[in-house]
């Protein structure tokens, strides 16, 4: 499995990157890590004449972070959120999502970038980015730079609001603030480290009295990308999160997925492990709350 | 066909080469350079033969253009043995516990293994077991495997360096 | 023969094989590198069956650095076709499409070009029209009258039927006191090995030799070579000294070698093809049975069972190999270790357009074990039973050896009752029970499995003329040459390739000990086809038996030889001499004593002092016949099918989640019997690895179809191989009955593990589900499997 022929450069900086998205538009395509784009290209499902080599940027590897928010390079790899303490400390639950993404080989190389712009509908990146409501930073030669919302930026199996001409650049996510944050991500998989047959992903934060003060969730796999439910978790909000309460909330969710089948999995055991796991994320973040009683 | 040029370390010697951007790093450290020890199993990043150590990290090697790796130092089974017939801990280790059948996993499963024992020098079967997942052999049932790491790490064996 | 007996035979030792294999320098066919060699490229019918109307290669042929494109065409013309193993001779297999594609991945056309990439190239600008027709997937469905045909000329879809009775049947079951019936499913699942099939060939006009590098285990492959090339049979030149990643039973590689010979020849330049995983799953011919079994089993109140019926319906794919004959061989064992009187089997092969099927570790065995376990755990089960209680009610008691079974074959000999406490033991079983009600508390699912199982091993051509009366080979032969040289070292020759199985390892060790030699200074070399002694290579767990008798043959007539030069230099009897590590002494007299050195200078330097008659040199072959072997099936289908009895005894605790399906193996004991091992670090190497291909098939791997008849698992993100987190710690608790037939008692083992766990972690699995009135028929249990059957049950509840 050879790839076709393609030319190749290396980008000096993020302008050149642009400079030649602009002119090659669907011919170019940027790499990064290449840990799914690679055996795309080896398959000949990709195709492009032209790759252009962003993995040494360093403007795109940096992490920063004010009091509201991380942002994160779109080259960062993933072995380095992994293993990054600060993050674990402000957004655990992209850490936690990193656990099931893949192998330790495939994170040596593997980009947060890469990650969310293959946009696998089982992915665990898009899905943790999602609950965590985070805005990707998209930057072009002709429009400059752009902020998307994860929510918009999803669009369908392996697609996302990206443009040819544009490179996503960083990720922003928001640290929320106060105690008794807790967070879980939890997946099925036939083996450990494969395509999710579904998964879940949750973060709250619970008030003085133990009821819900804040709560994100999601599931991924069960539809055509990943899915939060922003109205159900408004509901959710004052209440005590019980198992019954967690479990009839993961049922009407469930009732909302729409999954396909494939050669493993049936739609219908698809949308019951979509239910199973939320309520269980749900229930674990809760207990991961109530390990967190000191602040940020 | 077009060209560039790769300057790539392996095993310490630095080799400059002219390859199609389309070759993958195992293709070059095979045709090119003709380390075979490194070997080809799915081509699409699943079953571990390829894997290599780049810049001391264990990578699949089929899933990297060599152009993408131009000035990088590669460390491929060839280079895990500490000299001409003194093999590694690990590499003695799997002999002595026959953690090997048809040796074609082998290459990819010490370079694992080898990474696992730098940063994790007294590893329990679990890490052993996570960190040989990536690793796919279907000769040994991984059982001799595990065990031949424990046997090289065994904080109490006086017969390893 | 008990292992004190022996100084290096069953001793720990590092296996000679792997001081290259840890350092990277394996000699695999993709590493054979000729000067100014070629690569192929495939283009496969992306249809399940459709007629080639046209093939317009120009483009190809166009492009920069190709330098040839062939097609069926081109084969037709000048080789001759692949024939199947059973009596179908208008079931004709040519390596590429003949006018008509019968399944989505066949080959239709092949380039060479400069790099593999560019011939990657140059396919996508093959031109093929295809002419699309009708299709079956399905095996019940290509059984009836009204099914497309796969290969019009033949008639039917059915490649070979047949019912052998053995016994009084219908009488032992109108007798029982009961009788179950059920159907179980073994899906189409492989030993895939991380190394795909790669052969490179070199033809040169001046010697008119083939030379051929492949990773191939299979026996006659030369032979068939030629014949398909029409070449004389010393005309090609396999060399077997090429490393085999693994095979388990799978690497004919037949197309692809004469795929490549041919252009070798053509071209008049070395060619190497090395598939590619895509080409492996779909179209390399190496997936394996596929399976309904419809059984039978007639039993008393007791727990006895009295008679089986059996009816196994195989889907072998769109061509046939060897693997109709994969219904035969579990003839040999039809009734596992079990003291069933009579037995009914209906073998049944048919042709759909799927991958043909080939050759699997065990050979059919591993799903038979299944079906028949899956039996006793049911007749358990309706007799509220202990399951191994009733095992070891019917079990054949270890004084009743040699045991002849109704199909005709004799169990050398075992312990099964044994070698089943051992593994109870080992456990411990009450540890399991506890374990097991513990997970039951917390809410899981949780069962123990059991399986007992037999291994035959040793070899034999058998079931060739059971499955075909036209073929009367009953010779199934090994060999080996051991010369000991001028400086005395010693080195042996095998005459056949290795594929894990640490052949020179075996080799050296039996040399070594019955010339009481250190095995780590003899050389063990892999000969080629045409100085090769013959074999018929390492299948049917048969090399320790044949490979390892023919070792210590020889080296026994070496160490004759030397002990004739001994008595005669010595003017000594030849009984009053003690043998100590090469050399010579007089029992009476201690200083009358001649040195390994002085022998091997006598022998090639000294023909003055040898003895009359005796060749000079040390160097001796030995050829035999598997024991055993040597006759033809009777006419109702009763022959001695291998010789030697191996078996395994497999007990596991397994959890399931009820949520999702999921399956957790907590403890898993195998108990194994094959008697001596010769090399017990390779014995317990292949067990291990046995149970994890087992565990594939019983929880993971499948090759699942469209109904297109598209491929759908055909990469590793698909196909599912278990990594180090689903095979779970293993223990092996070894017994040893001693063979009667063999040479130090050893038995074969190399399908070890995999013939008995299916049917384990089944039981297991079916143990958790038991409590729900639920079982699973069907393997693999899937989560999505396990799943549904739960919840399907709780709709209906």
């Amino acid at each position: 499995m050879k790839a076709a022929a393609f030319d190749y450069v290396r980008a000096d900086n993020l302008e050149h990157a642009l400079g030649i998205l602009d002119e090659a538009g669907s011919e170019a395509k940027l790499i990064a890590g290449g840990q799914s784009l690679v055996p795309m290209m080896a398959m000949r499902f990709a195709r492009p004449s032209l790759l252009v080599d962003i993995n040494r940027l360093e403007e795109l590897k940096k992490i920063s972070q004010d009091e509201q928010t991380v942002r994160v390079g779109a080259c960062v790899r993933q072995r380095d959120i992994e293993f990054n303490y600060s993050l674990g400390q402000t957004v655990p639950l992209l850490k936690k999502a990193l656990s099931w993404v893949g192998h330790s080989q495939t994170r040596n190389r593997g980009t947060i970038g890469g990650s969310l712009v293959y946009a696998d509908p089982s992915a665990e990146l898009p899905l943790a980015s999602l609950v965590l409501g985070a805005s990707m930073h998209l930057q072009s030669d002709a429009a400059g730079l752009c902020k998307v919302e994860a929510a918009d930026f999803f669009l369908g199996p392996m697609f996302t609001a990206i443009s040819e001409t544009e490179c996503l650049v960083a990720i922003d996510l928001p640290i929320w603030q106060g105690k008794r944050i807790g967070s879980a991500f939890t997946e099925v998989s036939m083996r450990k480290g494969d395509f999710a047959m579904a998964s879940a992903a949750c973060q709250l934060q619970t008030n003085d009295d133990g009821s819900l003060r804040r709560i994100s969730f999601g599931v991924g796999g069960v539809n055509s990308v990943p899915t939060v439910f922003p109205q159900i978790a408004q509901r959710m909000i004052n209440k005590p999160l019980t198992p019954e309460f967690a479990k009839e909330v993961a049922a009407e969710v469930a009732k909302e997925c729409d999954p396909g089948s494939d050669t493993h999995v049936s739609s219908r055991f698809r949308r019951s492990l979509a239910g199973t796991l939320l309520a269980r994320v749900m229930l674990e973040a809760l207990e991961d709350s109530m390990l967190n009683g000191v602040s940020k | 066909m077009n060209t560039v040029s790769v300057q790539i370390i392996v095993n310490g010697t630095l080799y400059a080469k002219e390859v199609e951007p389309r070759m993958t790093l195992v293709d070059f450290l095979r045709d090119e350079l003709g380390l075979t020890g490194t070997h080809v199993g799915c081509e699409h990043g699943v079953c571990g033969a390829c894997s290599i150590l780049l810049s001391d990290e264990p990578i699949r090697s089929c899933c990297i253009f060599a152009v993408q790796a131009d000035g990088m130092a590669v460390t491929t089974v060839e280079g895990l043995a500490l000299g001409r017939g003194q093999l590694s801990k690990i590499q003695d280790a799997f002999c002595e516990k026959h953690a090997l059948q048809c040796g074609y996993c082998t290459p990819g499963m010490l370079i694992a293994c080898h990474d696992l024992i730098k940063h994790t020098p007294h590893p329990s079967a679990e890490e052993v077991r996570e960190a040989i997942s990536s690793n796919i052999c279907r000769c040994t049932g991984y059982q001799q495997i595990v065990d031949a790491v424990l046997y090289a790490t065994d904080p109490k064996g006086t017969t390893h360096e | 023969m008990s292992n004190a007996n022996f100084k290096y035979i069953g001793k720990h030792r590092r296996a000679v094989e792997h001081r290259r294999f840890v350092v990277g320098e394996g000699n695999f066919a993709a590493d054979i590198h000729l000067r100014g060699m070629l690569h192929v490229a495939i283009l496969a019918s992306p249809y399940a069956h459709a007629k080639i109307k046209s093939i317009d290669v120009s483009a190809a042929l166009a492009m920069p650095g190709v330098h040839t494109v062939i097609t069926g065409a081109d084969l037709f013309v000048d080789t001759d076709p692949i024939l199947p193993g059973v009596d179908a001779p208008l079931v004709k297999r040519y390596p590429m499409a003949i006018d008509i594609a019968r399944y989505a991945g066949e080959w239709v056309a092949a380039v060479v070009a400069d790099t593999r990439a560019l011939a990657e190239d140059a396919v996508e600008l093959l031109d093929v029209e295809y002419e699309v027709l009708d299709h079956v997937i399905d095996p019940e469905d290509a059984l009836s009258p009204n099914s497309p045909l796969i290969h019009q000329a033949h008639g039917s879809n059915i490649i070979f039927k047949r019912k052998f009775t053995w016994g009084e049947v219908d009488q032992h079951f109108s007798e029982c006191d009961h009788e179950i019936s059920y159907r179980v499913r073994w899906s189409r699942n492989s030993t895939v090995p991380i190394e795909t099939f790669a052969v490179a060939c070199n033809w040169n006009d001046s010697t008119q030799i083939m030379d051929v590098w492949a990773s191939i285990q299979m026996p006659k492959f030369p032979d068939q070579l030629a014949k398909a090339l029409r070449l004389d049979g010393n005309a090609v030149r396999v060399h077997f000294d090429v490393d085999v990643g693994g095979s388990y039973g799978l690497k004919r590689g037949l197309k692809h070698s004469i795929v490549v010979a041919y252009l070798a020849r053509k071209l008049n330049r070395p060619v190497r093809f090395v598939e590619d995983r895509l080409e492996n799953m779909r179209g390399g011919d190496m997936q394996g049975p596929d399976r309904i079994f419809d059984v039978s089993m007639g039993f008393n109140n007791d727990g006895i069972i009295q008679s089986m019926r059996m009816r196994a319906l195989d889907d072998i794919g769109a061509y046939s190999g060897r693997s109709p004959l994969q219904l035969g061989k579990p003839v040999g064992a039809i009734i596992g270790p079990y003291r069933i009187k009579s037995v009914e089997y209906e073998a049944i092969a048919v042709m759909t357009n799927k991958t043909p099927q080939e050759a699997v570790r065990g050979f059919g065995q591993a799903p038979t074990n299944y079906a028949i376990e899956t039996g006793v755990d049911k007749i358990a089960r309706f007799l509220k039973l202990d399951r191994i209680e009733l095992r070891n009610k019917n079990l054949i008691g270890k004084d009743e050896f040699p045991y002849l079974i109704p199909s005709g074959t004799s169990y050398d000999s075992g312990d099964y009752e044994t070698v089943l406490k051992k593994a109870l033991n080992e456990a411990p079983l009450i540890d399991l029970i506890a374990e097991r009600d513990r997970l039951r508390q917390s809410g899981f699912l949780a069962g123990i499995g059991i399986s007992t199982c037999l291994e035959p091993s040793g070899g034999n051509s058998s079931f060739e003329p059971l499955f075909n009366p036209k073929n009367l080979t009953t010779t199934w032969m090994d060999s080996c040459f051991i010369r000991i040289d001028l400086s005395g070292s010693i080195t042996a020759i095998m005459g056949t390739s290795t594929s894990g199985q640490a052949h020179e390892t075996l080799v050296s060790t039996v040399v070594g000990e019955i010339l009481d030699r250190p095995p780590d200074d003899i050389r063990v070399l892999h000969a080629d086809s045409l100085n090769a002694m013959p074999s018929n290579s390492p299948v049917g767990s048969r090399m320790a038996i044949m490979l390892g008798g023919a070792a210590a043959g020889a080296a026994k007539k070496l160490r004759s030889k030397l002990l004739t030069i001994a008595a005669y230099s010595l003017a000594a009897s030849p009984e009053t001499l003690d043998y100590h590590e090469g050399n010579f002494i007089s029992k009476q007299d201690p200083t009358k004593k001649i040195s390994w050195a002085e022998l091997v200078e006598i022998a090639h330097r000294k023909f003055h002092e040898l003895p009359p008659l005796l060749e000079p040199g040390l160097q001796e072959k030995f050829v035999w016949e598997v024991p055993t072997g040597g006759t033809l099936p009777t006419a109702d289908g009763r022959v001695q099918m291998y010789p030697c009895h191996s078996f395994e005894a497999h007990v596991l605790l397994a959890s399931i989640d009820p949520e999702t399906g999921i399956v957790k193996i907590h403890k898993y004991i195998c108990g194994h019997d094959c008697g001596v091992m010769i090399s017990p670090d390779v014995v317990h190497g292949m067990t291990y690895g046995g149970i994890a291909h087992g565990l594939g098939a019983a929880l993971l791997e499948k090759f699942s179809f469209s109904d297109e008849g598209q491929l759908l698992s055909g990469t590793f993100m698909d196909y599912l191989l278990p990594s180090s987190h689903e095979v779970p710690a293993i223990t092996i608790v070894d017994h040893c009955t001693p063979s009667p037939l063999t040479e130090f008692g050893q038995k074969g083992s190399g399908e070890a593990g995999y013939l008995g766990s299916p049917a384990a972690i089944a039981s297991a699995v079916n143990d958790a589900l038991a409590e729900r009135n639920i079982s699973i028929n069907t393997l693999p249990m899937t989560p999505d499997a396990i799943w549904t059957a739960l919840h399907e049950y709780e709709l209906e509840a």
